[in-house]
């Protein structure tokens, strides 16, 4: 047992020797969080001006037009029509005339008054996530009338009603970088040693197939965390995301999350015969995930099969798992349902891996 | 050097590799004496590669099987890994990491620790040289210092039998003489060695021999006693005109093989002539080419060429 756990800290000591000579894999350590949490950051920032809105005003009263006023003032939406009833603003909607719908209903002077319920409604167009995160942005917007804290804007998000709010935007792209990065890091692990004729020795020393296994994913969780902190800290710095639900309950996801993607990468690592192989097979593995795991697109407007096929992926249940977190602030007990099948997945596809790895040549 | 009453270190019968239809290594059997260099002698392709990873475990035989220091391979491969030691053929090593790092590396997978491992790897450095390269990556090392390199390596964790996978294919002429008066100095601890080369220099070295040739034993003993016991009798020839007289023997039905060595021939004949230095001088008189004849002692190319081409099935008396 001592053993053991001096060869798996051995391995692991020597992978993070080779990580720390080789410039391409310290480029992606920094290099893909801050690309891609920059890339997305932009689709999520606040500076979008001028999208186009619709408005009900059912109240018809001053104080529903001042209101209409301030948000047209913001710059955020351009007032362009007007509507009698809610169909006619959603079909707008719908036909892609307006992204943003602004709806003040009858009692709209009652609302105010009391602040029990939002005074009105911002319905928007969630297929973009542009205009989602602008909306975002008027929500807060600091009111007239409204100044006293309370309940302002109801916000309703139409075609994407899953993501409420781009808080989970960054904690989602924590998921869809970290699958990227981690399951390259360790479907290279392998392959590298075995192209480089490393492997013909390693495999006549006592080093077990499990040990090896661990040993190589053990750096990589550590990576992992780096990137999770860097992604968070841009979204915070930059975005001005805030930090919702409880820290630990989120790092253990991002934990149990990493585990299962670094354990997808060592599969892929023993299926591959080469390096190039091994980068293809990642890629194959990311698209459908980043598709179907419902960061790009709603889960429940997929097609059945697809919904079958995404309960397989780690990304879905991580990202089920985040936005139980940073929403609903729910704990991991109480998002049992999607942190057993992320730890199934690592033992599943840890033992495949190691059971895979034969240390023979044949 | 048999070591009469222990177990020999290695014991194959009938090992036989196979690759789609290619035979690898065909129906080998092999007693590895302890305490013995032990050489595969024979050209590139002909299975020590492949014969060498299945004794370590890291090939499974198609059929025939094989015991090394008591443990059944592969079965019992993983029991075996402790007391063997392999160097590969290729540089193994990791070429990014340091010499220090790269032995630390391999001791602590071989569970030593601590003061233990410092002392281990320092010797190692110092007894093979390394030790003002210590901090060096491995990848920027020379061949004769990748080869010690990988030597270190594979003794680290002083094993009972060592496999050397052609070690000495990429040093030069000093390096191998340094390389071997190691492996002497190992025999004489007692370890047992088993190596490929396809050095004829290299493989007279060797306590025992076993010649390879397309996956099979074509001839096993010590190599003095393989060369005296050549079943050819061997003829040299020093002349201006080799070239020519080469083609005026090679007629000869005596004669089964002749090799140029620059101005010099090595010529293979018939064991049973009487006078084959008085048939040779009287055929290059033939041809009017001056020519100093003798008999001369076999060598273990000689050994390999006999073994691989053999006597010629056509060759009665003529
Ligand atoms: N993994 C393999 N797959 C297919 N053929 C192989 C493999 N390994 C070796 N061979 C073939 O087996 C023969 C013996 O190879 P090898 O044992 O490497 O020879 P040597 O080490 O004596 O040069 C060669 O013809 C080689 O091409
Ligand atoms: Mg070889």
């Amino acid at each position: 047992m001592r053993d053991s756990l001096g060869r798996i800290a051995a391995v692991a000591g020597k992978e993070l020797r080779h990580l720390r000579r080789d410039e391409l894999s310290r480029a992606m350590i920094l290099g893909i969080p801050l690309i891609m949490t920059l890339l997305f950051g932009y689709a999520i920032n606040h500076d979008v001006r001028h999208l186009p809105a619709g408005v009900v005003d059912l109240a018809g009263t001053s104080a529903s037009r001042l209101l209409i006023a301030e948000v047209q003032a913001s710059r955020v939406v351009d007032v362009v029509e007007r509507f009698d009833a809610v169909d006619a603003l959603e079909t707008a909607m719908a036909r892609g005339r307006i992204s943003v719908g602004i709806f003040v209903p009858a009692d709209f002077e009652r609302r105010l008054v009391h602040r029990d319920r939002p005074i009105a409604q911002l319905l928007i167009d969630g297929s973009d996530p542009v205009v989602q995160s602008a909306a975002r942005s008027l929500q807060l917007l600091p009111l007239a009338q409204a100044q006293r804290s309370g309940p302002r804007f109801e916000m309703r998000v139409y075609y994407n009603p899953e993501r409420r709010s781009p808080v989970f935007i960054v904690p989602g792209l924590t998921g869809v970088i970290l699958n990227l990065t981690m399951v390259l890091f360790t479907a290279v692990a392998i392959v590298r040693e075995r192209e480089r004729g490393n492997m013909e020795l390693l495999i006549t020393t006592p080093v077990g197939a499990l040990e090896l296994m661990v040993g190589k994913i053990l750096p990589y969780m550590a990576i992992g965390y780096v990137q999770a902190v860097i992604i968070m800290s841009l979204g915070v710095w930059l975005f001005d995301v805030p930090i919702l639900g409880n820290p630990v309950d989120f790092a253990a996801g991002v934990g149990l999350f990493i585990l299962a993607t670094l354990s997808l990468g060592l599969v892929i690592s023993t299926l591959a015969t080469n390096q190039f192989q091994a980068f293809q097979m990642t890629f194959m593995s990311f698209l459908p995930q980043l598709l179907l795991s419902g960061f790009m697109f709603p889960f429940e407007g997929m097609p059945v099969p697809a919904q079958w096929l995404a309960e397989l992926f780690p990304l879905t249940h991580f990202l089920r798992i985040v936005r139980g977190i940073v929403l609903r602030e729910a704990d991991l007990l109480l998002l049992w349902q999607d942190v057993w099948p992320l730890a199934a997945f690592f033992v599943v596809f840890l033992m495949a891996a190691t059971i895979r790895f034969q240390k023979r040549l044949d | 050097m048999t070591a009469s009453g222990t177990d020999p270190a290695i014991e194959a019968r009938g090992l036989t590799r196979c690759f789609g239809d290619l035979r690898a290594v065909d129906d080998l059997d092999l007693v590895v004496p302890r305490a013995c260099i032990y050489g595969f002698l024979g050209p590139n392709g002909c299975g020590k590669s492949t014969t060498i990873r299945m004794l370590c475990g890291l090939l499974t035989p198609t059929s025939g099987s094989a015991r090394v220091l008591g443990c059944q391979v592969p079965e019992e491969a993983e029991r075996l890994r402790r007391k063997i030691g392999y160097m590969t053929q290729r540089f193994s090593l990791y070429e990014d990491l340091t010499v220090r790092e790269n032995l630390a590396f391999l001791g602590s997978v071989y569970s030593l620790r601590g003061t233990g491992l410092e002392k281990r790897v320092d010797g190692q450095l110092e007894r093979f040289a390394l030790d003002d390269r210590a901090d060096q990556v491995s990848g920027t090392m020379s061949g004769g210092q990748r080869q010690r390199l990988a030597l270190a390596a594979a003794t680290l964790h002083e094993p009972e039998l060592l496999f050397l996978d052609e070690p000495t294919s990429a040093v030069d002429p000093e390096s191998r003489r340094t390389f071997w008066e190691h492996l002497f100095e190992m025999v004489d601890q007692g370890t047992t060695i088993l190596v490929s080369t396809h050095f004829m220099d290299e493989a007279e070295r060797c306590h025992r021999l076993a010649i390879l040739d397309q996956g099979r034993v074509v001839a096993d003993g010590v190599p003095d006693t393989l060369m005296e016991e050549l079943g050819a009798t061997v003829v040299q020839i020093e002349s201006d005109r080799s070239r020519t007289i080469r083609g005026a023997i090679l007629k000869l039905s005596q004669v089964w093989h002749v090799a140029q060595l620059g101005n010099r021939l090595h010529v293979l004949v018939r064991p049973d002539l009487a006078d084959p230095v008085g048939l040779i001088e009287a055929r290059a008189n033939g041809i009017d080419a001056a020519a100093r004849v003798s008999i001369v002692p076999a060598n273990l190319e000689d050994v390999f060429v006999m073994a691989t081409e053999g006597a010629p099935e056509t060759a009665d008396a003529g």
